[in-house]
């Protein structure tokens, strides 16, 4: 029995001294701090500032034929709205055409001439939206955005008396993210990402950098055995992605004002059961490249397909069927619901169960498979 | 300069290349892959919106509203809910992201003429699919309150939207042209941003010090072999997405591939330099992420447009050459732009080749130490 404790007790020193071994190489190089710290930190700054799919500012060219009290009125309400930043007043169709051409603006308004006469006398009176399609997106939205501002300018001028016509009044709600911030989607995300991407990296290319130099042989003469050399490379990294989800956490909270809603301690838990997948995928693909570059090529092939396939910034149910039922593989998916629902639904463990259960499961396969096939290209 | 040195480095390269086969074909899985991951699996085309309505009415009236969301193919009714509480019930769980109540007086209240309300909640976390969702909700029911509308609504406004190189307003068609742009930026950087911390690492590179090899001679050795790379991959994208994908491409195919050319000639520059300064292939393959596919990705307006970001954001893409690199391919596909257009563009990657070529050089110390 003693014995037993003994071994074990040695087992762990052994560990103990790779963690460390492990640590002072990574951050031997001094800029590998750095690189630790900047990370999370420009990845949250970057997705708060800059993913928005929130379309407003559309860079806008009003050609005013008009020039009338009216046709004034309505490109007013147009840039009042906040969606419409009026940049150009162009002269002709060639200049509103040479605009589009040069991306100059994404949206044109042709108020044509007539327009407050038509009105004035209950003729339709003709405007023409041009959109630039080149972002669907945009334009779809810019589209919406016009046709809105336009009927409700049509509904102020006309004399239809409320009684008569049919009025549905939608009183419209946003659950969980009432303003629609897209920062309070992605912001949380970004917890997913930075841990897969520093991780996969780190725990691949350092087992492959052993090899690549030669040390590998000299970890193999040391009394290591094949379990304490999985859990010596993988512990530390294990702890710099802990590390990276506290930081952007606190980046979020504190630059973005990313609410948390649910209880925080199940984000350590949680955390902790992604990285048994994270950790199984880097170390499968130690076993897979024989260089650092390898490593890397393939750390990118597996990152980017999960990212896009997550649900990150593109929704499941818009996906193919094919492809929908792919993403139940994915690590991501479950620990994106995860974080989401933390944050912003305030869901407990009574609603993610079911995530948490796959994500462990999932993990225990991944991490089991290659750590078999990690021993097996050790021996 | 020599041209036989720059050949031979390139030739040692390129049979470095060749032996490692498994991260040539990832060279070229990369884009393949990428491509086919946005061509057929991604869309932001938002359809099939899960809905859980609340029907308090159930008259014909509600039942044809709701029948009009169904049938316009945005709206997908998952469930109709007995409980007020199975909204809530529907949207924690995500089963649902849109949740409408037809209030009891519905139909009477329409009948009569009378301001009927419709209460609607959307799960807000993801911000897009909810703004647009609430815009098709609220045209939609505008089109059913026409529809049954008992005078005929006077049209006093009479707009003609046009939509413009993309008419039908596909998002594969807005997609696909920027995301060559971003897989060239990300393979030029994965490609060459290890190649010289590697000869240091494993000390191959006091032997190129020994050798006469200058280093203008040695970086376009360097990166010659990958360029081929980059512009094979350039060639397979363009492909599949004019042939699988049947994004129109309206510009002069010359024109691409001179200014393709620019762009890897500093993307690979680029790669070289970070993997000069770092010396270390670990550090170097975290600083290529950052440096590279991030701001490529998210700040090229590749698909994240840069009118909407903040103002400091927005002065910070313009030094991005993946920005202008995404501008011209968008404007080369849809809009068949000429060099007359593009030339701003063109310069700045010029520029911005020349410059980085320029770092690279100056950067590169031969010698040990």
């Amino acid at each position: 029995m003693e014995e037993r404790a003994a071994m074990v007790q040695r087992s762990v020193e052994r560990i103990k001294q790779l963690i460390i071994k492990e640590f002072i190489q990574v951050f031997r190089d001094k800029r590998m701090k750095a690189i630790v710290f900047v990370i999370p930190l420009l990845q949250t700054m970057v997705f708060g500032y800059a993913v928005t799919m929130d379309v407003n500012n559309i860079p806008t060219a009003v050609y005013d034929l008009d020039r009338s009290y009216e046709s004034r009125e309505l490109v007013r309400r147009l840039t009042a709205s906040g969606y419409f930043d009026v940049r150009y007043r162009p002269g002709s169709p060639a200049e509103v055409r040479e605009l589009l051409d040069r991306s100059k603006v994404t949206f044109a308004l042709q108020i044509d001439r007539g327009f407050s006469k038509d009105l004035k006398r209950r003729v339709p009176a003709s405007v023409q939206v041009i959109v630039d399609g080149t972002d669907s997106n945009t334009g779809i939205v810019a589209l919406d955005y016009a046709n809105r501002i336009i009927l409700k300018y049509q509904r102020d001028l006309s004399t239809t008396r409320p009684a008569q016509a049919v009025r549905i009044d939608l009183r419209q709600r946003a659950w969980y993210n009432p303003e629609l911030r897209s920062k309070n989607y992605n912001v949380p995300g970004v917890i997913a990402m930075v841990i897969m991407l520093t991780s996969l990296l780190l725990t691949s290319m350092a087992v492959v950098r052993e090899r690549e130099i030669g040390t590998m042989e000299q970890l193999m003469v040391t009394p290591l055995r094949p379990a304490e050399l999985i859990l010596g490379k993988t512990i530390p990294f294990a702890i710099i992605a802990f590390f990276d989800m506290v930081l952007v956490t606190v980046f979020g909270v504190l630059l973005f004002d990313i609410p948390i809603n649910g209880s925080l301690a199940l984000l350590p838990l949680s955390t902790a059961i992604y990285l048994l997948s994270i950790l199984g995928i880097g170390l499968a693909i130690s076993t897979v490249a024989t260089t650092q570059q390898q490593a890397l090529m393939s750390t990118f092939l597996f990152y980017m397909p999960a990212v896009l396939l997550s649900g990150f910034m593109f929704p499941i149910e818009n996906m193919p069927e094919v492809f929908q039922y792919l993403t139940y593989l994915n690590p991501l998916r479950y620990f994106l619901i995860i974080i989401r629902g933390l944050f912003l639904k305030g869901n407990g463990l009574d609603i993610l169960w079911p995530q948490m259960a796959a994500l462990f499961v999932i993990g225990t396969v991944v991490i089991t498979l290659s750590a078999v096939r990690f021993r097996k290209r050790l021996g | 300069m020599k041209f036989i040195r720059i050949k031979a480095i390139a030739k040692k390269e390129m049979l470095q290349i060749v032996r490692d086969p498994l991260s040539l074909a990832m060279g070229f899985l990369m884009p393949v892959l990428l491509l086919f991951i946005f061509g057929y699996a991604i869309s932001l085309d938002v359809d099939d919106i899960t809905t859980i309505v609340y029907d308090q009415d159930r008259s014909s009236m509600s039942r044809a509203l709701v029948a009009d969301l169904s049938a316009s193919g945005y709206f997908k009714v998952v469930r109709y809910a007995e409980r007020e509480q199975e909204i809530e019930q529907y949207l924690d769980a995500g089963t649902a992201r849109v949740g409408l109540t037809i209030p009891v007086a519905f139909a009477r209240d329409l009948r009569g003429g009378r301001v009927t309300q419709l209460p609607i909640v959307v799960d807000g976390s993801d911000s897009n699919t909810a703004t647009i969702a609430l815009g098709y909700f609220a045209a939609l029911t505008e089109l059913y309150a026409r529809r049954i509308s008992p005078v005929p609504v006077q049209a006093l406004i009479e707009t003609r939207a046009r939509v413009w190189y993309n008419p039908e307003l596909k998002s594969r068609n807005f997609i696909v042209p920027g995301l060559i742009a971003v897989i060239m930026m990300v393979i030029a950087a994965l490609l060459t941003s290890l190649c010289i911390a590697r000869e240091w690492e494993r000390g191959t590179m006091e032997q190129l010090i020994a050798t006469p090899v200058k280093t203008p001679e040695l970086i376009l050795g360097k990166i010659i072999p990958y360029y081929l790379i980059g512009i094979v991959d350039m060639g397979l994208s363009i492909a599949m997405a004019t042939l699988l994908f049947e994004v129109p491409f309206r510009g002069s195919l010359l024109l691409l591939t001179v200014i393709s050319t620019v762009f890897l000639f500093g993307g690979l520059s680029f790669g070289i330099i970070i993997s000069i300064i770092t010396k270390s292939q670990i550090v170097s393959s975290q600083i290529s992420v950052v440096a590279t596919y991030l701001p490529a990705f998210l700040l090229s307006g590749f698909m994240f447009s840069i009118s909407n970001m903040t103002r400091p954001l927005q002065v910070i893409t313009h030094v991005i050459p993946a920005r202008y690199f995404v501008a011209i391919l968008k404007g080369l596909f849809l809009k068949g732009s000429t060099v007359r257009v593009l030339y701003t563009e063109a310069l700045f990657l010029l520029v911005f080749g020349v410059l980085t070529f320029a770092v690279a050089n100056k950067k590169f110390t031969k010698r040990l130490g």
